[in-house]
């Protein structure tokens, strides 16, 4: 096989593609969102998609999973569209006091050595229970500036496009390309090495809960941003999206293998996925399927070159 | 090591304490009317919450990454089908029953060839061939709560000596969930499998035989009780299965099997379901809202993970 397409290659070259392939189906069978107004339509819930499969992304590259997000996502936003729109001091400290819980979920679990999935599991009932206590009802208000902001109508290219450009940008120079962000992803690496040179597990593991806490609190701001008002079950089902987001961008479940720009790249595929079935005029009851076999279809391929790997 | 010091050791003692206390803090707030029937609906809740959690505790016993997040849309799947091809005769109720199984059986294959097939984690595999049994249901289901055969709706209700009679069964049926568990070679195999892949393969353990049976019984099961829960609820709907999927994994763990596996009991599932069951509607009884109920439920989860990973043993 050439140089040119080595399965290493391939293989961080599937999320991308996948993308591609998907918009490309999207421009044939509709070719009216190929326009500034239809981008900005198909891409506006992928913000929050993405930050939360970020968020999700942190916690993974430390091989601990979080099925609390969506709850946390979710709470953020009624915090935001109650306190933060009408006492956005409370609010704000609110938001930061979600954040350092975070933090301790993260001390909680590396001190007493908890299975994160049950520990985060129970946080799950907690972050829906105490949205519920915040907006009982369906309701509140975004507050005027996130909502301009996620409303922006920048120059010739979409706002959600440029977004996501600056998320995956960011992440990725601080993640990938940082001295810090190589000692953090190297606790799912190999922790013991990383301890016998001198670090501290404890705070590399409460860094990266609380960037998590940090993504998930921008998530549920954007998100509300975008629906205007908010309630406590409005983003429960990005547990699972941001997590499917995270390995469809390339990303392992253990061992510090994970990739920002994927992620982000995993989360808009699964948020155009949808687009691209009711533009198909796939039957309604098909469409969470259809999501879920081409979450199948994507992983296999991923066996297909990585078994090409292990031959080469 | 005196007998009542072994006693008090037992993995599965915790989840009984808990679910006996919150019973008597519900009776001595209510001055100990209705505590019978709260009892009775704890018995029958609970059975559903056990036949979940026994296929639930095999797979999580299998170690780390080991979940079948597949539960409650097998159990939809499963519930639907049955209902709409019985269709409320009374003469096809095994005809459902089977097909109910039959279905429980498919899709645990299924799931075990996608994780084995695309070597991918239990978890993405079962989340997203979830996605899969879910909107096969409803495509099946279009909307529509077919009832289900009065012979079905009152073999779910029906009570000897004021005993749900699905909650006999159920301990029965865990009864054999034990033996399996802790004298055949499958469980034995489970176990060591969940302690050691490795030396179990060394071992002679069929490994990949043993990880696909059980995927395959967890399935089952979930079947099975979507199949009870539709005779008990008057009809499969769509939603019949979401609160098993958080509730089999928290039933499990806290009746004191091992979440890194290898380490398994049975009497603790009934103990944590019973505890689950009483916990909610002692705070229904005390007047607190649902937020309220919801952070409690989640804390008092985390405590009792907390608590019981004190220290002994290390994974």
């Amino acid at each position: 096989m050439s140089a040119l397409l080595s399965p290493r290659l391939l293989r961080s070259l599937l999320p991308p593609l996948s993308l591609a392939a998907l918009l490309i189906a999207i421009f044939w069978l509709q070719p009216r969102t190929m326009s500034y107004f239809g981008l900005n339509l198909l891409l506006n819930l992928a913000v929050p998609i993405a930050l939360a499969t970020i968020a999700q992304m942190f916690i993974l590259c430390v091989n601990e999973l979080d099925l609390s997000l969506g709850g946390f996502v979710s709470l953020v936003a009624c915090v935001t569209a109650t306190w933060v729109h009408d006492t956005p001091l409370l609010g704000f400290a609110a938001l930061v006091g979600l954040i350092a819980v975070y933090a301790a979920l993260g001390a909680l679990i590396h001190l007493r050595n908890l299975p994160s999935i049950v520990v985060t599991l129970g946080m799950s009932f907690v972050w829906l229970g105490l949205a519920v206590l915040v907006l009982p009802t369906p309701g509140g208000k975004a507050p005027e500036y996130i909502r301009s902001l996620m409303t922006l109508k920048p120059f010739f290219v979409p706002m959600p496009i440029i977004a996501s450009v600056l998320i995956a940008g960011l992440v990725h120079l601080f993640l990938m390309r940082s001295a810090l962000g190589t000692v953090l992803r190297g606790a799912g690496g190999n922790a013991k090495s990383l301890e016998r040179a001198g670090w501290s597990i404890l705070r590399i593991k409460m860094t990266m809960f609380a960037l998590a806490g940090f993504f998930g609190v921008l998530s549920g701001m954007a998100l509300v941003g975008l629906t205007t008002s908010a309630d406590a079950n409005i983003a429960l089902r990005y547990t699972l999206l941001s997590i499917a987001g995270v390995i469809l961008g390339g990303g392992e479940f253990v061992g510090g293998r994970v990739s920002p720009i994927g992620a982000v790249i995993g989360a808009v595929t699964l948020a155009l996925a949808g687009s691209f079935l009711s533009f198909l005029r796939l039957n309604p009851d098909w469409q969470i399927g259809a999501q879920g076999a081409i979450l199948i279809i994507v992983l296999a391929l991923r066996v297909l070159i990585s078994r090409t790997e292990a031959k080469a | 090591m005196s007998a009542l010091a072994k006693f008090g050791k037992q993995p599965w003692l915790w989840a009984w304490v808990g679910a006996i206390a919150v019973w008597a803090a519900t009776a001595a707030y209510t001055g100990g009317t209705g505590s019978g029937q709260v009892m009775s609906a704890a018995l029958t809740f609970g059975a559903f919450f056990v036949i979940v959690a026994l296929g639930q505790m095999f797979v999580i016993t299998l170690g780390p990454g080991n979940v079948d997040l597949s539960v409650p849309a097998c159990m939809t799947l499963a519930g639907t089908v049955a209902m709409k091809s019985m269709d409320g005769s009374g003469a096809m109720l095994p005809l459902g029953l089977l097909l109910a199984l039959a279905i429980g059986l498919s899709v645990g294959a299924i799931n075990y060839s996608l994780i084995r097939l695309l070597r991918i984690p239990p978890i993405i595999a079962t989340l997203s061939s979830s996605f899969i049994y879910q909107s096969a249901a409803i495509w099946w289901n279009r909307g529509l709560r077919v009832k289900p055969p009065t012979e079905l709706a009152e073999f779910t209700t029906a009570k000897i000596a004021g005993i749900p009679v699905i909650a006999l069964c159920v301990v029965v049926l865990a009864a054999i969930g034990h033996v399996v568990l802790t004298r055949t070679l499958y469980g034995r195999g489970v176990i060591a499998i969940g302690q050691n892949p490795r030396a179990a393969h060394l071992a002679g353990v069929k490994v990949e035989r043993i990880r696909a049976a059980t995927y395959m019984l967890s399935a089952t099961l979930a079947g099975l009780c979507g199949y009870l829960l539709a005779g008990f609820s008057g009809g499969a709907a769509l939603n019949m299965g979401e609160e098993y999927l958080l509730s089999s994994i928290a039933v499990v763990v806290i009746g004191g099997t091992s979440v890194a596996g290898g380490y398994a009991n049975v009497p603790g599932l009934w103990g944590a379901a019973l505890f689950l069951f009483l916990l909610v509607t002692m705070l229904n009884t005390m007047g607190a809202g649902a937020g309220v109920r919801l952070v409690l439920t989640g804390l008092i989860i985390i405590g009792v993970i907390v608590a019981a990973s004190g220290g002994k043993r290390t994974t």
